[in-house]
């Protein structure tokens, strides 16, 4: 938790609109290397949109993102998105790993090419070390033996775990979750859960949007609570769920406190 | 054969086109409808220039249509006539196939210099082109049944069911002449075959076809004078002033000369107005040997052995034609194929313009017959300097047309993936382009294939419009030979039957590629899109793409 240096992860000033209205009002945010950050929040409070503006699967209007020493920045909606402004985009992307609330497996490939495809098209690996490098990191989210079946036949848990493996195939330096586990069986979730402390015992700098609190008060380094477009209040879990400073915090979370309790 | 004895009857005949090159005939026009050769060089012929000359095979006897002996022959009067006329010239004639309803259009095309196949001196032809003097003089003929009391001439029509050629001089008398049911066929055997059964009282058809398709059959018989009067002639370009004068004096020598007379003798088409107009009034000068042979040929005491026999003669005709059919509908479906996934591509994925102009193009082409396009690409264009031989005409006016169908199969395909597939690649780091070619395309590729299939098999059907830019596939070959052997059942079931084979083979490609593709999908992996846009939708692009 005393880590020195710059921040692994720098936001400033984010800002993002839709045609429906205004979903980040000025986030700013650092984010050091390692950690493990669970973002929580009201439906519709701009956590979703956040993730996704991090590795650029949406363009922020205005701010700027750093994350390992690439940088998005942007002044307003009407600066025009440039050539370089792109390339910084794909570029974070390739640096930033993502897994949805649904499963995208590529339902035509079997786990095993799911995971080798970004490998061997973006960064053009020969198939022998993409398949070695895939088939380790089935084995670390527990799918050794799923290799060679198709997305289709697996459980809900087992195709969010494979998606893991398959964002962990282009070594990214950070990896969000938008909401992973929302859309499981109960039973399902800890098995998603636990690849995630795995990795953060590795040292992999997290983000997850969630709706799991167990999982947040126990696993994070913190909590980041949005509320309509802002960072309300950031903190360490048993801090923020026991003695919120913020009343929008306090209200949110007496949703939550028998699941957390 | 016939021929061999007529020939020696005969010695100015068939000069022009040696043995070799007769039997050659039909494969020679169809490689110069193909227009892969310019033609084929012969020793003694090759010296002579070429004398272009249109017509269509279909058009049937006396005129010109293959020999039921042998159907890789071309016969009939004005095939004798046309080379008679090459001869005097010092020519070699070189037969270009058309349909009949184009014969003039081609001629302005270029595609032959001269035309000859029963055309009629008209003044709406006249507008258009020159004609000869005329060869020809002849009437229209009533017939009917034999047992029929009620018609002896075009009077007593008025309240029948009349049957005649859409369009041509026959119709026009007949709505002259006040009948109220008329009906037009496109071909004369059916009009005959619907007289014999009933569904018609009376056909008025030129004398020539008359005596050719009714004139053998104890069924029918002939009523009535002559009826009207009308000529046939020579077609030429307006320009061509100087092979008009030509041709006009080798019908004279010939007229002259008793060759034509001869001629028509063979073939039983002299009358009282054909000794008019040559004003020649003797008795025939040969026997009617050309059309004994045919009525021979119309013999309906047919076994089935002799019936099969023939059938398996056709085979070397139809597999040709089959053979056009199937590089035409290959190379068209090629060109649809890639031409429709550029399309869907730029509709689905392009900036608004050109999204917009791939909407109008696959609108507009769909919108518009196909038959239509095929004649504006052949016979339009060159009104501004494009010349398209007929193959490549053809591929394209099918091509350009089916690619907007594919378009709509492949867009079904690829709106079918839902938008989380792109974004999962994308999110790996893959360009949009490598997202589409490795995530979704073979994704869409799979819902795509059934419909893309299927319209290969309705194309290959098509491709049979070919045959109105002078290209002989397996429908036309079909009416070739049904004109000439009286035959539409037999030969319908034999080509129905080849089209089932070409097509065979590719919907059991279809069905093995989609077994084959099928694997991994057992039941809706993919949840359905969840994102504000669950799906690609026209002309709202998430700011990702």
């Amino acid at each position: 938790m005393t880590k020195v240096g710059a921040p692994l992860i720098h936001v400033e000033n984010l800002c993002k609109s839709f045609e429906d209205g205004e979903v980040l009002k000025n986030v700013s945010i650092d984010i050091r290397e390692g950690d493990l950050v669970s973002v929580i929040g009201p439906s519709g409070c701009g956590k979703s949109t956040f993730l996704r503006c991090l590795n650029c699967m949406e363009y922020l209007d205005s701010g700027n993102i750093t994350i390992a020493g690439v940088t998005v920045s942007r002044t307003g909606t009407e600066e025009h998105l440039d050539r370089p402004f792109l390339e910084a985009c794909a570029q974070m992307r390739k640096n930033v790993g993502m897994v949805f609330q649904s499963v995208n497996l590529f339902p035509h490939k079997t786990v095993l090419d799911n995971v080798m495809l970004a490998p061997l098209v973006v960064k053009k690996e020969s198939p022998d070390q993409a398949r070695e490098n895939a088939l380790r990191l089935l084995a670390k989210v527990g799918l050794k033996d799923f290799a060679a079946r198709y997305p289709a036949t697996l459980s809900g848990g087992q195709a969010q775990r494979a998606s893991i493996a398959r964002a962990l195939a282009m070594n990214p330096k950070v990896m969000l979750y938008d909401e992973p586990t929302s859309a499981l069986d109960p039973e399902l979730v800890n098995e998603v859960l636990q690849v995630m402390k795995d990795l953060d015992a590795e040292g992999m700098t997290q983000i997850i949007v969630t709706h799991h609190m167990r999982f947040a008060r126990n696993a994070s380094d913190y909590i980041v609570f949005m509320d309509g477009g802002e960072i309300v209040e950031k903190d360490d879990g048993d801090v923020l769920f026991t003695t919120p400073k913020n009343e929008r915090t306090r209200e949110f979370l007496r949703h939550f406190t028998e699941e957390v309790a | 054969m016939a021929h061999k004895r007529h020939r020696s009857a005969s010695p100015e005949g068939w000069k022009v086109a040696g043995r070799t090159s007769r039997a050659l005939f039909p494969l020679l026009a169809l490689i110069l409808a193909l227009c892969l050769v310019p033609g084929i060089p012969e020793s003694a012929a090759a010296e002579k220039p070429a004398l272009k000359w249109g017509g269509d095979t279909e058009g049937g006897a006396p005129f010109m249509f293959a020999d039921p002996a042998d159907p890789n022959i071309l016969i009939g009067f004005e095939v004798e006539i046309v080379e008679r006329i090459a001869d005097y010239l010092g020519m070699r004639a070189e037969f270009v196939q058309n349909g009949w309803d184009n014969l003039i259009p081609g001629l302005q095309r270029h595609l032959y210099d001269i035309s000859i196949n029963g055309l009629e001196i008209t003044p709406e032809h006249k507008q258009e082109v020159n004609f000869s003097i005329p060869y020809y003089r002849t009437f229209l003929q009533l017939s009917v049944r034999r047992d029929e009391k009620g018609i002896t001439s075009l009077e007593d029509c008025t309240d029948k069911v009349v049957g005649t050629l859409k369009q041509s001089y026959a119709y026009f008398t007949l709505v002259d002449a006040g009948v109220k049911d008329i009906r037009t066929y496109e071909d004369e055997i059916n009009a005959y075959t619907d007289l014999q059964n009933g569904r018609l009282d009376a056909t008025l058809f030129d004398a020539p076809i008359a005596i050719y398709y009714a004139g053998f059959n104890p069924e029918i018989k002939f009523v009535g004078g002559p009826i009207g009067e009308m000529e046939y002639g020579i077609a030429l370009r307006k320009e061509d002033t100087e092979l008009l004068r030509k041709i006009n004096e080798a019908v004279v020598h010939l007229r002259d000369s008793g060759e034509l007379r001869r001629v028509y003798d063979r073939w039983n088409l002299w009358s009282p107005v054909m000794a008019d107009l040559f004003q020649d009034f003797s008795p025939a000068k040969e026997a009617p040997s050309r059309f004994q042979e045919w009525a021979e040929h119309q013999k309906p005491e047919f076994t089935l052995t002799l019936r099969l026999k023939r059938y398996a003669g056709f085979l070397p005709i139809l597999g040709r034609a089959a053979v056009v059919t199937m590089e035409v509908s290959l190379a068209a479906m090629a060109l649809a194929i890639v031409l429709g996934l550029v399309l869907a591509m730029a509709r689905i994925f392009g900036p608004s313009p050109v999204s917009r102009l791939a909407v109008l193009y696959i609108e507009f082409i769909r919108g518009t017959p196909v038959l239509i396009q095929l004649f504006f690409i052949f016979y339009g264009l060159p009104h501004i300097g494009i010349k398209l031989s007929p193959f490549v005409a053809g591929v394209l006016g099918l091509g350009l047309n089916y690619a907007a169908y594919e378009a709509e199969n492949y867009r079904a395909g690829l709106l079918s993936v839902p938008r989380l597939q792109m974004e999962g690649a994308l999110a790996l780091g893959m360009s949009r382009w490598e997202a589409l070619r490795h995530v979704v395309l073979p994704q869409a590729i799979r819902v795509s294939l059934p419909p893309v299939t299927n319209d290969f098999i309705s194309l290959l059907k098509d491709s049979s419009l070919v045959s109105v830019i002078t290209m002989v596939d397996l429908t036309k070959a079909y009416g070739q030979l049904a004109t000439t052997y009286y035959d539409y059942f037999g030969t319908g079931i034999l080509v129905a039957i080849i089209y089932l084979l070409l097509g065979f083979p590719f919907v059991r490609l279809a069905r093995w590629t989609e077994r084959r593709m099928a694997v991994a999908v057992h039941g809706g992996a993919t949840p359905g899109g969840t994102g504000r846009n669950g799906k690609y939708s026209l002309g709202r692009k998430p700011a990702s793409y």
